[in-house]
């Protein structure tokens, strides 16, 4: 069956609370800082807010079902994201239906998780029942061996060198140093990402994203609302969503996106050569290369090829991560599978401020999240487009 | 090609003695089931029972079929390496200390892919052989190793944490009258062990296993597992370079209940099979329990001999085998108790021995050597439970089966 389209549902009040590398306090703080400036940008009371939506690894023991207590929130739509890197698209997703379907008026999708000093270290010790199993008794390297050993055979598979991943990097801190919120401040040469300290060999320091505390959330309302609040907005045109795809491949070389894109660009109306930029998730620099192609925006194995002959940042030819990404921005836990999306969001509705891609009228975005054994298993797209103002 | 381990230097006493620390220790319940299989040396995953899919991680239902019967099958222990990496840096202590470590990921032949310990010697995309080892945590990992051996092998830094080799590595036997005591010095020595000591009780009495002990190089040193002093005096002097323990001490009379006429021997029995096993865990434990991290000659194991019959008695030596159950029982709990410092509890099962007390029973039984072959080579593999000789075996595999079957079926044995 054709799937219906997201007409009438829009994308608002893009908002990121700027990170930290630690922070004392609690991802309950943080949601509600986003919270609270994506409502003002609104005009919305917290008792006005019907829909919430909630992505957080660091809540316990509660859960967005307490969350509405602490909050002073009282929604008629309640929804609680675990999917990582893929959250803020899949809050998309689910949102834009229940508006769509009259369930809802307007639902805030918010991602935020703090940073303690070991917090780090906790989360991946309770991440999954399989990582427990079956990954952390082997090293205890964390996301870091599973992407080496990813990336490891991707280059063997592909003849990708370093060189090209640093190519990614480098790139997204150029961009990092125009987003006054990034985390990261300081310049950054291919000879420093080569030269960088191992961390699971071929990963080194730059391959990996540091993380930090910090915020992020959207709202999802019908057009007739953003009009009437004068909200800049963005139309859905497009998504899609898959978990643990290809089953049978003994190694991670391609996404879930594989499986359904063919059905991303006939929904949303378009092709990869009609999008201004793209946000991928990249948590390592070999994902992002991995979305640029199974997006379609290069054959299977050509994104090294791809990234050589194309300039990444903000004044480039192909913008990508505009803010920095996770790699220079940080990676503020479930906030990570929010900073595309709401980047993407302020981008198109020409809000962007510094890292501001001109012109930029359509944002593709991609999401991969939960490493729960060998692979990552959720992955998510969207294809959004600036309102016609 | 594995760096060859040399002789450790003499220990600076001034020096702070490396604290030990563990691998990630908390698995699911199906996941122990690795650490069972692991324990006596098997490689076995998951296997379902209606497709016959293998599966890794453990889990509860199958992946191709959604079954929930997933018993425990020993399968091809081979595969390909499809990707590898050194981790230089990890959050957890244990790894800090000892990085930089290498990883894998192999896709079994039987199906799975397993991220595994890579052992030094695999060349990139090479075949390889795998084992279910214990690491220091005392769970089960798997290890991988190239296809053929290599030089020195064993010295492979990786390896050599889940195993309790004894090359390099300092030895009691707690019981120098013990009559396959040689035979097991012996072995040790052939295996590397750098010092032996044997403990003798009543020292001032002829033991006709001494020559034969000195000549596999052991030093005898007075040792009664029945004298609390005695066992702390020994403690003190080599309890800081017991590296294995390997505890012989053993009181045996036949003879069920009622073909006793009193419960002196038992006293006897219980004195030094369960007491002096007591004994010696309180006075050496703590300070092998301080030392697993101790370097190339760390505290690595403790091993008792015990019958088999300490899993089901039968009546021929019916007391005895309730001194080697307690034993038993006690082992269990010192295994848990040593865990957390690493130290591993290995149980090597017998069944009758070649030697006077059993001279009665039929063969097949086990000699000396075959005795001393079991300890070194379950030593080397890490195991915790090691079935010796034939009888052992076929013990093992009626109990696996059904243990009241095993109980009768030995009860009637003895009526014939």
């Amino acid at each position: 069956m054709k799937r219906q389209s997201y007409d009438g549902v829009v994308l608002a009040a893009p908002v990121t609370i700027p990170y930290t590398r630690y922070s004392t306090e609690t991802a309950h703080y943080w949601i509600a800082r986003a919270l609270r400036e994506t409502l003002r940008a609104a005009g919305l009371k917290p008792t006005e807010l019907d829909g919430f939506s909630v992505a957080s690894f660091t809540l316990f023991p509660d859960t967005p079902v307490g969350l509405t207590q602490h909050l002073g929130l009282s929604p008629r739509w309640l929804d609680t994201i675990p999917m990582g890197g893929a959250s803020g698209l899949a809050a998309l997703r689910r949102a834009a239906r229940a508006v769509q379907a009259g369930d809802v008026d307007i639902v805030a999708c918010v991602a935020g998780d703090t940073n303690h000093i070991d917090s780090f270290r906790k989360l991946l010790s309770s991440f999954s029942r399989f990582a427990m199993d079956a990954g952390y008794p082997y090293g205890y390297g964390g996301p870091n061996a599973n992407f080496a050993l990813l990336t490891d055979r991707y280059m063997q598979e592909y003849g990708a060198t370093r060189e090209d991943f640093g190519r990614i990097c480098v790139a997204q801190r150029a961009n990092a140093l125009k987003n006054p919120h990034a985390v990261m401040k300081k310049p950054l040469s291919l000879q420093q990402y080569m030269d960088a300290r191992p961390i699971s060999d071929p990963i080194a320091l730059f391959d990996c994203v540091m993380p930090v505390a910090g915020s992020e959330a959207y709202l999802v309302m019908r057009e007739d609302e953003a009009i009437k609040r004068n909200l800049p907005f963005a139309h859905i045109l497009g998504t899609i969503e898959r978990h643990n795809a290809h089953i049978e491949d003994p190694i991670q070389l391609r996404g879930g996106w594989t499986v359904d894109i063919d059905e991303l660009w006939e929904m949303a109306g378009c092709g990869p050569d009609d999008i201004d930029l793209l946000q991928t998730y990249d948590d390592y620099p070999v994902i992002s290369a991995m979305q640029i192609e199974d997006m379609g925006f290069c054959a299977k194995g050509e994104a090294a090829a791809f990234i050589r002959s194309h300039d990444l940042t903000v004044e480039g030819d192909f913008p990508h991560n505009t803010s920095g990404g996770q790699l220079s921005a940080g990676q503020a836990g479930a906030a990570g599978g929010f900073i595309g999306l709401v980047e993407a969001i302020r981008q198109v509705t020409h809000t962007g401020g510094p890292t501001q891609v001109p012109d930029a009228r359509r944002a593709a975005i991609s999401g991969f999240g939960m490493i729960n054994y060998d692979r990552g298993l959720c992955s998510a797209a969207a294809i959004i487009e600036g309102a016609q103002s | 090609m594995t760096t060859p381990l040399t002789p450790p230097p003499r220990k600076d006493p001034l020096k702070r003695t490396v604290s030990p620390t563990q691998p990630p220790v908390i698995r699911s319940r199906a996941a122990l089931g690795l650490t069972a299989m692991a324990a006596e040396g098997r490689f076995a995953l998951q296997t379902c029972a209606e497709c016959g899919a293998v599966q890794y991680p453990p889990r509860d239902a199958c992946s191709a079929c959604l079954s929930t019967d997933l018993p425990w099958w020993d399968i091809a222990p081979t595969g390909q390496l499809l990707a590898e990496t050194t981790v230089q840096t990890s959050v957890k202590q244990y790894f800090r200390e000892r990085t930089p470590w290498r990883v894998g990921s192999v896709q079994l032949d039987a199906g799975p892919v397993v991220i595994c310990h890579l052992h030094g010697d695999v060349a990139a995309n090479a075949r390889v052989r795998l084992r279910l080892l214990l690491d220091r945590a005392g769970q089960g990992v798997i290890l991988a190793l190239p296809q053929e051996r290599t030089d020195h092998m064993a010295d492979d830094p990786e390896l050599r944490l889940m195993s309790s080799d004894p090359h390099l590595r300092r030895v009691l036997i707690t019981d120098a009258r013990h009559p396959f005591a040689p035979d097991l010095a012996a072995a040790l020595q052939t295996a590397g062990a750098t010092l032996i000591f044997a403990g003798e009780p009543e020292n001032w009495l002829p033991n006709p296993n001494r020559s034969a002990l000195e000549a596999a190089g052991a030093e005898i040193l007075p040792l009664d597992v029945t004298d609390t002093k005695s066992v702390e005096r020994m403690a003190g002097e080599i309890g800081g370079k017991t590296d294995i323990l390997i505890n012989t001490a053993r009181f045996m009379r036949p003879g069920g209940v009622l073909a006793r006429g009193g419960t002196g021997f038992a006293r006897d029995e219980m004195e030094v099979n369960y007491l002096g096993l007591m004994r010696l865990a309180q006075a050496f434990g703590p300070a092998m329990c301080g030392r697993t991290a101790d370097g190339v000659n760390s505290a690595v194991a403790w091993v008792n001999i015990l019958s088999v019959h300490a899993r089901t008695n039968t009546p021929g030596f019916g007391c005895f085998n309730a001194s080697q159950a307690a034993a038993f029982s006690l082992s269990q709990s010192l295994r848990a108790e040593f865990r957390g410092a690493g130290l591993r509890v290995m149980n090597v099962f017998t069944g009758p021995l070649e030697e006077d007390w059993y001279q009665p029973l039929p063969p097949p039984k086990v000699t000396g050597p075959a005795l001393a072959r079991s300890v070194v080579s379950g030593l080397r593999d890490g195991l915790e439970d090691v079935w010796c000789g034939d009888v052992a075996k076929d013990f093992e595999e009626r109990f696996c089966k059904n243990p009241k079957v095993l109980e009768i079926e030995l009860g009637q044995e003895m009526g014939e």
